[in-house]
C-alpha cells in the first residue's frame, strides 16, 4: 500500500469510528427498558467478545503475513513446499470449536430462558393484550378491560405483558425494539410473546416483516405508564364514542395507510378468537371430517416442539 | 388473443422506468447496428450463439452476469438514494410500489442472474482444463443450461418495460405472493424467471458432477483435484439436492395462483409457514452454492501469488465437504421469530454456529499459505486479502445472528441486510472478480490492466465498508429493512453515509469498465504468449492462451496436487510430441438457443395468460428436443495434421516469448 493510501485509509477509519460512537446514544438495542431486552443485549455483547478471540488474530495475521512475506522482502524465510503442521491444524480446528461450544451452551440457556411462550415472573399481575396485524395497522384488544386501540398501546410499567398475536392478512412481525424479542403474526395462528417494561416511557413499536405498500407506516407507540396514569387512560378510552363491533371491524380490516391512534370504548365479545377462527371456518365447511366443530382450533406453535 | 397483455402494461407514467427501458432499447439497437456494420452476424452465430465450447459458453454466462450486475447496482443506488432522502415527512422520489419492485428485483437479479451465472461461467472456463479434459461431459446440455438461464434473464429484463416485477421481496413469502394480495403480473414474472433459470442451474450441476467425477486426467485422484474443482463439485451437489425444492415450492405457488389451489393461502387449510420452510431449504444451501466456488478461487489465487503450496489441502477439502453437508441443516435460522419452541431454535442455531468452524479453518489455511511464501500484490491477490478481513466481520455477525435470542431483536433489521451483504459480497462477488482477473488472460490471450484493476479494488473496498458498516449501526438503532420511508431522523445521517458508499462502489465499477476498455486497446502489446502469465500451479496454465478448442492435444498425466508446478519442476512442461492424433469434438448446434427462445416465450405467455402461445411454445420445446435427440451426427474430427499445425504454432509462440 502506498503511503498516501495509508493516510487516506486511516483518516476514513477515524471518521467512521467517530460517527459510530456519536450514533451510540440512538442505538435502542443497547438501551433496553426491560428484562428481555437486557438479556438480549448481554448475549450480543458476550458473543461479540468471545468471537474477538478468533477475529483479532485473523486481522493481525491478515495484515502481518502478506506484509512480512511480500515478494520484495527477500530476507524473509521462503519455504515453497511447506504445507503441513499438526500443531497449527489442531489450534485452528480446536479453538473455534471451543468457542462455538461455549456459544452453544449460552444459546441453550438463553433460548430456554427467553422462550417467547414463557410468562415472565414479576410481582405485578400479568397484563393481557391481543395484537392483530391488519393491512397496514395494528389492532390491540384488551380482553380484561374490554377496550381496543389502533396503532397505540398503553400499559402499566413493571407489569408482565402477555401478548397473543395473530394476523388477519399477510405474515408480519410484532416488535417493540427497546423491550426485546419480536414474534411473527400469521393468519389463523396464534403466537405468544411475553415482555415487560421496567420503566415508564414511550417506545417505538413496528412491523418488522415486509407486508406490502403500507408497510413503512405500520408503526405504533408502546407507552408504559404508572398504575394511576393507566387507570385514567382507561377511563378516557371508555368515554370514547367509537365502539368496535363487527361492522366497524369490517371497515377497519380494509387496507389503509398511516392510520391515527384510535380508541374503542368496547369490543365485540371474543373478537380475537373470531379473527383466528375466520380462516378455519372455510376449512370446517370443506373438511368436516378433519376438524371437530366444537373444539376451538387454534394452532399453537408450541405443538411443533412437543411432537 | 393476448391474455392480460395490453398496451397499458407499459409504465409510461414512470419517467425513471421509461428512461431505463429507453436506455436498454437504444443500447440493444446500437449493438445490433454495430454487428451488422462490421458484418459479424455469421461469426456471432457460428462461433458464439450455437457454440458448445465450454470456454465460449463460460464467457457468455459472465456477460449475462455483468449486464445484470449493472441493473442490480442501479437498483441498489436508487434504493440508497431514496432512503437517504425519505426521512421525516418526506416520502422521497420513489412511490412504495416502485421501491418494493426495486428491492425484489435487486435480490433476484444479484443472486439468480449475477452470482449464479458468474460462478457457472468461471466453472465452465476453468474446470475442464484444470482437470485435463477436452470439454464437459455433456456439451449440448451445457449450451441448453446457458440458454435457459438467458431465457430467465430476458424475462426479468422484459418485466422492466412490460408490466411490473414482483413487489413481494426476492424471497416471495406467501401469502403476500398469493393472488389475493398480489394480483398483478409481477409475482408471475418472478416465478417464471426463477423457475426457468433454476432448471438451467440444475442441468449445469449434473453436467459438472459427471465431468468432475468421470473426466479427470490420468493420475488426478480425488485428493489431487485443485481446490476450485472440489468446491465446484460440492456446489454442484448442493444445486442437485436443493434446486428441486425451489422448483417444487415455486410449482406449488404457481398452482395456487393459476389454478386456485391452497398450498400456502390463509384460507382452506393452506399453510404459509410451509412456504417459508421450503423456500429456505433451498435458500440456505443456495448461499453456499455461490460462496463455495469463490472459496476455491481464493485458494487457487493464494497459492499462485504466494508461490507456495496451499497450506493443509486436506483440511481445506474436509472443511468444504462439512460445509456442504451442514448447509442443509440450518434453514430455520431464517425464521427463529416464527414462534417455534426453544429446542427447535437451539438445534438450528447451534448447527449454524458449527458451520463457522470449517469456515474459520479455511480462513486460517489461506493465512498460513501466505506464511513463508512470496506474496505478490497483484489485483487478484488484493481482492483475496480484502475478502479475508471483510468476510471475517461478516462471519462474526453471522454467528451473532445464529444465536436465537440475538436474532429476536436483529431479525429483519438493517443489521441482517448488512450481514448478508457482508458475507455474499466478499464471500462470493469479490472471489468472482478475482477469478475474472486471474483467468482473463487464459480466456482471451491478454491480461487486464493492473493499474485500473487496483483502482477499482480500492474504490470497491472502501465503498463496501462505507455502504454496509452504517447498516449494522442502523440495525442496533431498530431500523427494519425494506422501508420506503421513515420518521426517525436519527437514521438519516447513517443512510447518507451508506449512499456515499454505493457511489464509491459505482466509481469502482466505472474503473472496471475503463480497465476492460484499456486492456482491449493494449492487447497487442500485452499478449500472453506463454499461456502461463502468473506462474500458475494447475493444469489450465499448461495450455496456450486462449486454449485451442480441444484444450489438450495430448491428455496430461498428473503426478502431484500442483500438477503444472510439478511439470515445470521436472521439465515435463511444453514437452514436444512426435505423434499427434485425430481429436473428436462435439459439433455446434442451435438446439440450445432454440430451446431457450421457446422457454422464454413459454414464460412470457404464462405471465400474461396467453394460453395459445404457452401451448405452442411447449410443443415447440418438445419438437426441438425430439429433433435434437434424433440427431446422431453430433461430432466432428480435427485431423492429426491440423492438431500438429496448431500445437507447433503455439510452441513457436511460447519459445519466442522466452
Amino acid at each position: 500500500m502506498k503511503r498516501s493510501n495509508k493516510i487516506v485509509f486511516i483518516g476514513l477509519f477515524v471518521i467512521c469510528a467517530a460517527f459510530f460512537i456519536s450514533g451510540c446514544s440512538q442505538m435502542v438495542l443497547f438501551d433496553p427498558k426491560g428484562p428481555v431486552g437486557s438479556t438480549e443485549r448481554f448475549v450480543i455483547i458476550a458473543s461479540f467478545a468471545l468471537m474477538m478471540i478468533v477475529v483479532i488474530p485473523v486481522f493481525i495475521m491478515a495484515i502481518w503475513f502478506p506484509w512480512k512475506y511480500r515478494s520484495s522482502n527477500t530476507k524473509a524465510t521462503y519455504e515453497p513446499k511447506w504445507c503441513h503442521s499438526t500443531r497449527i491444524e489442531l489450534i485452528i480446528w480446536l479453538v473455534p470449536a471451543v468457542i462455538v461450544t461455549i456459544l452453544g451452551i449460552m444459546t441453550w440457556w438463553t433460548t430456554h430462558q427467553l422462550d417467547p411462550h414463557n410468562p415472565l415472573i414479576a410481582d405485578a399481575k400479568p397484563f393481557r393484550i391481543e395484537a392483530v396485524s391488519l393491512d397496514w395497522k395494528w389492532l390491540f384488544i384488551y380482553p380484561d378491560q374490554n377496550i381496543a386501540t389502533v396503532n397505540q398501546i398503553v400499559f402499566p410499567a413493571n407489569a408482565p405483558l402477555n401478548f397473543k398475536v395473530t394476523s388477519a392478512t399477510v405474515m408480519t412481525s410484532f416488535f417493540i425494539p427497546q423491550l426485546g424479542s419480536q414474534i411473527y403474526a400469521m393468519a389463523g395462528m396464534q403466537t405468544q410473546l411475553h415482555l415487560l417494561a421496567s420503566e415508564p416511557g414511550v417506545y417505538a413499536g413496528q412491523n418488522q416483516q415486509f407486508s406490502g405498500n403500507g408497510y413503512a407506516d405500520m408503526n405504533f407507540k408502546a407507552i408504559a405508564v404508572s398504575q394511576e396514569e393507566f387507570e385514567s387512560w382507561i377511563n378516557k378510552v371508555r368515554s370514547s364514542q367509537e365502539k368496535l363491533d363487527m361492522e366497524r371491524y369490517k371497515k377497519l380490516e380494509e387496507p389503509s395507510i398511516d392510520d391515527p391512534a384510535t380508541h374503542f370504548s368496547t369490543v365485540t365479545f371474543n373478537l380475537f378468537e373470531h379473527i383466528l377462527k375466520k380462516y378455519h371456518k372455510n376449512m370446517e365447511m370443506n373438511h368436516n371430517s378433519m376438524i371437530k366443530k366444537n373444539e376451538p382450533k387454534q394452532m399453537n406453535l408450541s405443538i411443533l416442539e412437543k411432537s | 388473443m393476448f391474455g392480460k397483455l395490453s398496451l397499458s402494461a407499459v409504465p409510461y407514467h414512470d419517467p425513471i422506468v421509461m428512461l431505463a427501458v429507453g436506455g436498454a432499447i437504444v443500447t440493444g439497437l446500437l449493438i445490433l447496428v454495430l454487428i451488422t456494420y462490421f458484418r459479424k452476424w455469421t461469426i456471432l452465430w457460428q462461433d458464439w450463439l450455437t457454440s458448445v465450447d465450454h470456454k465460449k459458453i463460460g464467457i457468455m454466462y459472465i456477460i449475462i452476469a455483468m449486464v445484470m450486475m449493472l441493473r442490480g447496482l442501479s437498483e441498489a443506488f436508487m434504493m440508497r438514494a431514496q432512503q437517504a432522502i425519505a426521512a421525516g415527512g418526506s416520502h422521497g422520489f420513489l412511490p412504495p410500489d416502485h421501491f418494493n419492485q426495486l428491492f425484489s428485483a435487486h435480490g433476484t437479479a444479484m443472486i439468480i442472474f449475477v452470482a449464479m451465472p458468474f460462478m457457472v461461467g468461471l466453472m465452465n472456463i476453468v474446470i475442464p482444463p484444470q482437470i485435463g479434459a477436452r470439454d464437459v461431459a455433456f456439451p449440448f446440455l451445457n449450451s441448453l443450461s446457458l440458454w435457459l438461464t438467458a431465457a430467465g434473464f430476458m424475462l426479468m429484463m422484459v418485466s422492466l418495460g412490460v408490466g411490473e416485477f414482483s413487489q413481494a421481496g426476492w424471497s416471495g413469502y406467501a401469502p403476500l405472493t398469493e393472488l389475493q394480495y398480489s394480483p398483478g403480473v409481477g409475482v408471475d414474472y418472478w416465478i417464471w424467471a426463477l423457475q426457468i433459470a433454476g432448471v438451467g442451474s440444475l442441468i449445469t450441476s449434473i453436467n459438472f458432477l459427471v465431468t468432475i467425477l468421470n473426466m479427470r486426467a490420468p493420475g488426478m485422484t480425488l485428493m489431487r483435484m485443485p481446490v476450485f474443482v472440489w468446491t465446484s463439485l460440492s456446489s454442484s451437489v448442493l444445486i442437485l439436492l436443493s434446486f428441486p425444492v425451489l422448483t417444487a415450492v415455486l410449482a406449488m405457488l404457481t398452482l395456487d395462483r393459476y389454478l386456485g389451489m391452497h398450498f400456502f393461502t390463509n384460507t382452506l387449510g393452506g399453510n404459509s409457514m410451509m412456504y417459508v420452510n421450503l423456500f429456505w431449504m433451498w435458500g440456505h444451501p443456495e448461499v453456499y452454492i455461490v460462496i463455495l466456488p469463490a472459496f476455491g478461487i481464493y485458494s487457487e489465487i493464494t497459492a499462485t501469488f504466494c508461490r507456495k503450496r496451499l497450506f493443509s489441502y486436506t483440511s481445506m477439502v474436509y472443511a468444504t465437504a462439512s460445509i456442504m453437508i451442514l448447509s442443509f441443516s440450518v434453514w430455520v435460522h431464517h425464521f427463529f421469530t416464527m414462534g417455534a419452541g426453544p429446542n427447535v431454535n437451539i438445534f438450528f442455531g447451534i448447527t449454524t454456529m458449527i458451520i463457522a468452524v470449517p469456515t474459520g479453518v479455511k480462513i486460517f489455511n489461506w493465512l498460513f499459505t501466505m506464511y513463508r511464501g512470496r506474496v505478490r500484490f497483484t489485483s487478484p491477490m488484493l481482492w483475496t486479502l480484502g475478502f479475508i478481513t471483510a468476510f471475517t466481520v461478516g462471519g462474526m455477525t453471522g454467528v451473532l445472528l445464529a444465536t436465537p435470542v440475538a436474532d429476536f431483536v436483529l431479525h429483519n433489521s438493517l443489521f441482517l441486510v448488512a450481514h448478508f451483504h457482508n458475507v455474499l459480497i466478499p464471500g462470493a462477488l469479490f472471489g468472482y472478480i478475482a477469478g475474472y482477473i486471474y483467468w482473463f488472460p487464459k480466456a482471451f490471450g491478454f491480461p487486464l490492466n493492473e493499474m485500473w484493476g487496483k483502482r477499482a479494488f480500492w474504490f470497491w473496498m472502501i465503498g463496501f465498508y462505507f455502504a454496509f458498516l452504517p447498516l449494522y449501526a442502523l440495525g442496533f438503532m431498530g431500523m427494519p429493512r425494506r422501508l420506503a420511508y421513515y420518521d426517525n431522523p436519527a437514521w438519516q445521517p447513517f443512510l447518507i453515509v451508506a449512499t456515499i458508499g454505493i457511489i464509491l462502489i459505482l466509481t469502482g465499477v466505472a474503473c472496471q469498465v475503463v480497465q476492460l476498455i484499456v486492456s482491449i486497446r493494449q492487447r497487442h502489446s500485452t499478449r500472453d504468449l506463454t499461456g502461463d502469465p502468473w506462474d500458475g500451479r494447475t493444469l489450465e496454465w499448461a495450455t496456450s492462451s486462449p486454449p485451442p478448442v480441444y484444450n489438450f492435444a495430448e491428455i496430461p498425466v498428473v503426478h502431484d496436487l500442483d500438477a503444472f508446478t510439478d511439470m515445470k519442476e521436472n521439465n515435463r512442461a511444453n514437452k514436444k510430441t512426435d505423434q499427434y492424433h485425430d481429436i473428436h469434438m462435439p459439433k455446434n448446434t442451435a438446439s440450445g438457443l432454440i430451446n431457450g427462445v421457446f422457454a422464454f416465450l413459454f414464460g412470457f405467455a404464462m405471465v400474461w395468460h396467453i394460453w395459445w402461445l404457452a401451448i405452442m411454445s411447449t410443443l415447440g420445446l418438445l419438437v426441438a428436443v425430439i429433433f435434437h435427440s434424433a440427431d446422431d451426427d453430433t461430432e466432428y474430427t480435427i485431423p492429426a495434421a491440423e492438431v500438429e499445425r496448431i500445437e507447433k504454432s503455439s510452441l513457436r509462440q511460447s519459445a519466442s516469448a522466452a
